[in-house]
């Protein structure tokens, strides 16, 4: 493998960062889309030069965005026009559409609002792009209000997998202090019909038939900030991590609790073990060894940076209850920095790289497992996203 | 040939510089010159009109002449002025935040 190639999404811009297999000199090259939230920028792994970015801004709404030549040029797709039946031109849209019920034409449901009164879905943005394992024009977005959508056509056009939103816990669903987001969306690289999403504050959902249906996967969840700790959905879950190698078992950073799954989602365990804090966002694992994982505990859900005013991952190699914190290369005082969800990466290169962004700006990697890091750039916008790509 | 002058932002999404010019066939409204913007820069699609209630976007203004036409009806005639191409129809994007 010739090197890495870095995605980062920031509050103000997206940013690319590259570098060789020894990953210790670094070229940056943007901002792409300066002045807009990039919430994430992600390429395909079936065609490295394929990358998908979600621009958006409250001025202006949302925009996919999408490159094939590696992120050196830009294109926002679903600008042109399809024809209709009739032969009228049709135009196309890169925009999400939420589906309504068959038969009224009615919304498909409604979800629970901050005072517990129910509440319409708006569309607001999307918060993750997941490209086909296969397929470079196949990618699917997850959006706040939270939904997944589909495109099969390089992100021209979008059609909601409206099982999930219909499946009937819909109106349990609420927002997180985020906003209510789709933020996970995880492929089964062994079987193409499982795939496994999560929302805040809603819960996590697997589907076995490749979107179509959809079913709630929070069994194990304890969250005492909600009427009934332990129901089927309302969870704040953060983020699922997976290594593809090993399908199926799973890692979540809950708003508090880190916990896992060695059954698909049917049962989760707390494996926060010895951690200071189990809240946090961000949680990853080891492309080269399943078992170890990595997270970055954040103080509390009332104040979001890293605990002790210490910048420190927690690395577990046992599959979590056990951690050691590493803080070789990180700053150990005066730190007020937040790590958010999707702003945690891995590399496949031997030995693994580690790469996370945070509210102030910093890029760090560790192209050790973890060992050591490095800040790659110490003064971008406030980053929300970083993806890794592992180049051929 | 009408003059259309969009925000910074937007003017990237469309890699355009400076004003844009724009033909309008019939009556000179705000709907027919964002009918015509968007005809030939389906990129901004949404980021001036919502996709589905093409209502105006709350943090945009539109202003022709030193007047606020923001509120007028989108088929209301836009000034003499603006369809003549004397003046240009101006998309403004709030200034708040950000």
């Amino acid at each position: 493998m010739s090197g890495v190639r870095v995605l980062v999404g920031s509050r103000k811009g997206a940013f690319i960062l590259t570098s060789d297999g020894k990953r210790q000199s670094w070229q940056v090259s943007g901002p792409f889309f300066a002045g807009w939230e990039m919430y994430h920028v992600k390429g395909s792994p079936a065609d490295p030069n394929r990358i998908y970015a979600s621009q958006s801004s409250g001025w202006y709404g949302q925009l996919i965005q999408r490159s094939t030549d590696g992120g050196k040029t830009w294109e926002a797709p679903g600008g042109g026009f399809s024809t209709t039946p009739e032969g009228f031109p049709k135009p196309t849209p890169n925009r999400f559409v939420y589906d309504t019920s068959a038969e009224t034409g009615k919304p498909l449901t409604t979800h629970q609002w901050y005072d517990g009164t129910q509440h319409p879905w708006e569309f607001k943005r999307v918060w993750h792009l997941e490209p086909s394992l296969t397929d470079p024009d196949t990618v699917y977005a997850g959006v706040e209000d939270a939904a997944i959508f589909k495109s099969t056509d390089g992100g021209q056009s979008w059609h909601e997998l409206s099982g999930l939103r219909g499946h009937g816990t819909g109106p349990k669903w609420q927002p997180g202090a985020g906003g209510m987001c789709l933020h996970t969306i995880i492929l089964d690289p062994s079987n193409p019909k499982r795939m496994w999403i999560a929302i805040s504050a809603a819960g996590a959902f697997r589907s076995d038939d490749g979107g179509e249906t959809w079913k709630p996967i929070n069994k194990g969840l304890h969250s005492q900030y909600i009427p009934d700790p332990n129901a089927e959905v309302g969870h704040c879950v953060h983020h699922i991590a997976m290594n593809p190698k090993r399908p199926g078992v799973l890692f979540m950073q809950k708003h508090w609790d880190v916990m896992r799954s060695d059954d698909a989602g049917e049962q989760w365990k707390e494996v926060s073990g010895n951690l200071p804090t189990d809240f946090g966002f961000a949680i990853d694992v080891n492309s080269n060894d399943p078992e170890t994982i990595y997270v970055v505990p954040i103080k509390s859900d009332s104040e979001h940076f890293v605990h002790d005013a210490k910048l420190r991952v927690y690395r577990s190699k046992s599959g979590g209850n056990e951690w050691e914190p590493l803080t070789k290369g990180l700053p150990q005082e005066n730190c007020y920095v937040n790590v958010l969800r999707d702003a945690m990466s891995v590399d496949k290169m031997e030995p693994c790289g580690i790469y996370f962004g945070t509210s102030g700006g910093q890029v760090y990697c560790s192209n050790d497992n973890g060992d050591s890091w490095q800040a790659i750039v110490h003064d971008l916008p406030s980053v929300l996203s970083v993806e890794v790509q592992t180049l051929p | 040939m009408i003059r259309v002058q969009l925000p910074y932002h937007l003017r990237n999404v469309a890699h355009v510089r400076g004003e844009v010019e724009l033909d309008v066939q019939g009556a000179v409204t705000q709907r027919s010159v964002l009918d015509a913007l968007e005809a030939r820069y389906p990129m901004l699609r949404g980021t001036i009109r919502d996709h589905d209630t093409q209502q105006r976007r709350p943090f945009l203004r539109f202003f022709a002449c030193e007047e606020d036409l923001s509120h007028e009806s989108p088929d209301a005639l836009l000034p003499e002025a603006v369809a003549a191409g004397k003046e240009p129809f101006l998309v403004i994007g709030a200034i708040a935040g950000g």
